[in-house]
């Protein structure tokens, strides 16, 4: 542990919760969760931050068409831009990569499309239509049953199939 | 009166000292000047130069100029000199514009020019309305304006940004022929000065569960990218000035995340939220796009670091050398892990090598310009550079490059990425013509 780290820590232990730092401006404006909560839209792989609510993949079949389809092209086979289903199984560099063929965790659909998507007009969509796209892209490749809710509960728990396919490349900078 | 080449400076220039192969000149030549060395010079300029014309008073010597501009701007002779764009007419996807490294010289990317990478545009962001909110794993969550930032201790700092995608088309099986500005163009440097992250989380104080925060951006796709917490206090910065003035906003106006010599994508731009984590949240980025795939199939994951590279700006493809005789070879290096220590150039395709000059001072992480003297015979030459870093890192050949990662099978679009994090040695092959080439040696 570096000693900036050392310091930063023995200081958090010395001066409790409450306390802010004599040696810090202290400018910054204490902020309440529920002040921040239309921004705190960040979903961890297990299930952190995930909201009330839930979708079906047949539910989310009608909002791609409507939404989506225009670029990820119909049933997710690509457009002017990336398909989300098909890939081949990664081989090397020119191996495309798709949400089933890569992505590790299933979180990081509806954290990407909650956030994100639709390009033209991000943040539109509600909680239930982007689980419900979660599912409905989900089910495309078979990963979950066509009949399957995604909802807090249940999506950190869809195992993807490459979750273990990666290597840490600096492990000692984490 | 006419000047011609005189035999003796021609004999003077001559003896000056060759270190390496093909031409290569002791870097420490201009250094020392001296008599060897003027007489050299002039011998150089006197071969070359054609009869002098009588000199005249041109226009803008007669009469008084232009309006003084409130904001300066190049001269109208340099219209040449700007990023090229990706995605011009603003497609459903992302924009990329590049530095052109072949028409700058030094180690500061002016703000114009500086390479940006825009997954949905600039947004347009109103200052006093902007916010920077630090919550999650902390004692206090709290909300800064700018003008409360701006109150904070500041530091400035050089600083390299390079997207990690920057030199992917040296993927591909055959060398490109391109630009070093469509090459290598999605790295620059600049100073930066802002707040140091780690004074904000001393006010926030940090719960000791937290391993990691998410940064997050106010642009259109609410960027976001996972970074360890031992970055975030090491040397971390909110930067608000960019060269002195306000970021530009394809750089995040009015504040940004910079991670010293780490991935591009990381240093999140328009910065709005960092949640303090005890995991990181795998988003789309870090999950899906900055993890190259390596041969049989697995991919590396947190890649994080921009290595040890250098490549060389003067000359390089899509340059003429008009003539035989003296040219200056240059370049930029850096590296993430610390201070560049020594970069090595090469005239035939790295058979020998001579010590390139740094010019000082060189900045920790941030662009070091190096040169050397050259004097081309007109023969073909084979340019490459090689830089180490103060870690003790050593830029690898291309070889040693495709052995891990892998090359392309087909040629692929210019601005396409193939795979991410090369920093393996550039090749400039000179032809008897003078035309620079891309090669691979």
């Amino acid at each position: 542990m570096s000693m900036r780290k050392l310091l930063v820590f023995a200081v958090v232990l010395a001066l409790g919760s409450s306390a802010a730092f004599a040696q810090a401006p202290n400018l910054g404006k204490l902020i309440s969760p529920a002040e921040i909560a239309a921004w705190d839209i960040s979903i961890l792989p297990d299930g952190t931050g995930l909201p009330p609510g839930g979708g079906t993949p047949a539910q989310g079949a009608p909002i791609y068409a409507q939404k989506c389809a225009m670029c990820h092209g119909p049933e997710g086979k690509g457009g002017v831009n990336a398909a989300v289903v098909g890939g081949a199984p990664l081989k090397d560099m020119e191996s495309a990569k798709t949400i089933a063929n890569f992505w590790p965790y299933a979180t990081t659909i509806f954290d990407f499309t909650r956030r994100a998507m639709p390009w033209q007009q991000p943040k539109t969509l509600t909680n239930e239509e982007v689980y419900s796209l979660t599912a409905y892209i989900l089910a495309l490749k078979k990963l979950i049953g066509e009949n399957d809710e995604m909802n807090a509960q249940t999506l950190p728990k869809v195992k993807m199939p490459n979750r273990d396919g990666f290597i840490l490349r600096f492990p000692d900078k984490l | 009166m006419e000047t011609m080449p005189s035999k003796r400076s021609k004999r003077e220039w001559e003896k000056l000292e060759a270190v390496a192969g093909n031409g290569l000149l002791d870097r420490r030549a201009f250094l020392r000047g001296g008599a060897a060395l003027a007489a050299a010079m002039t011998g150089y300029t006197l071969v070359g130069s054609a009869a002098a014309e009588p000199l005249v008073d041109d226009p803008w010597s007669k009469l008084p100029g232009n309006l003084v501009p409130a904001y300066g701007v190049p001269s109208r002779f340099e219209k040449n000199v700007v990023r090229t764009l990706s995605n011009p007419n603003g497609e459903p996807r992302t924009s990329h514009a590049r530095t052109p490294h072949h028409l700058l010289n030094g180690t500061i990317t002016p703000n114009g020019l500086h390479f940006t990478i825009s997954h949905a545009g600039n947004p347009d962001i109103d200052p006093d309305k902007h916010r920077l909110v630090i919550h999650g794993l902390v004692k206090r969550p709290l909300v800064f304006t700018l003008d409360t930032l701006a109150r904070y201790p500041m530091v400035s700092r050089m600083m390299f940004v390079e997207c990690g995608g920057n030199s992917a088309p040296f993927f591909s099986k055959e060398p490109i022929q391109a630009s070093v500005q469509a090459l290598h163009g999605l790295a620059s440097c600049a100073e930066w000065t802002g707040v140091r992250l780690s004074t904000l989380l001393d006010e926030t104080g940090i719960d000791p569960k937290a391993k990691w925060l998410v940064a997050e951006g106010a642009d259109a796709p609410t960027l976001s990218r996972s970074v360890p917490l031992t970055k975030a206090l090491d040397d971390a910065m909110i930067a608000l000035y960019q060269n002195g003035e306000r970021i530009m906003p394809g750089n995040g106006y009015p504040m940004r995340l910079l991670l010293p010599g780490w991935e591009g994508n990381m240093n999140v731009k328009w910065l709005r939220r960092i949640k303090l984590v005890d995991e990181p949240a795998m988003s789309y980025y870090e999950a899906r796009t900055y993890a190259p795939i390596l041969p049989g199939g697995k991919a590396y994951q947190f890649y994080f670091l921009q290595e040890v590279k250098s490549f060389i700006t003067h000359p390089s493809p899509g340059m003429m050398l008009k003539e035989p005789g003296f040219y200056e070879i240059s370049g930029v290096a850096y590296s993430g892990n610390g201070r560049i220590s020594k970069v090595m150039v090469s005239a035939d395709g790295g058979q020998s090598w001579a010590q390139a000059a740094l010019q000082e001072p060189v900045h920790s992480k941030a662009f070091a310009r190096f040169r050397v003297p050259w004097n081309w015979n007109g023969g073909p030459a084979i340019l490459q550079s090689r830089a180490w870093d103060e870690a003790g890192n050593v830029q690898p050949t291309r070889a040693q490059i495709v052995a891990v990662r892998g090359e392309t099978t087909k040629v692929p679009p210019v601005t396409g990425f193939p795979s991410q994090h090369y920093n393996a040695i550039t090749t400039w092959a000179i032809e008897r013509n003078g035309e620079v080439k891309h090669v691979y040696a």
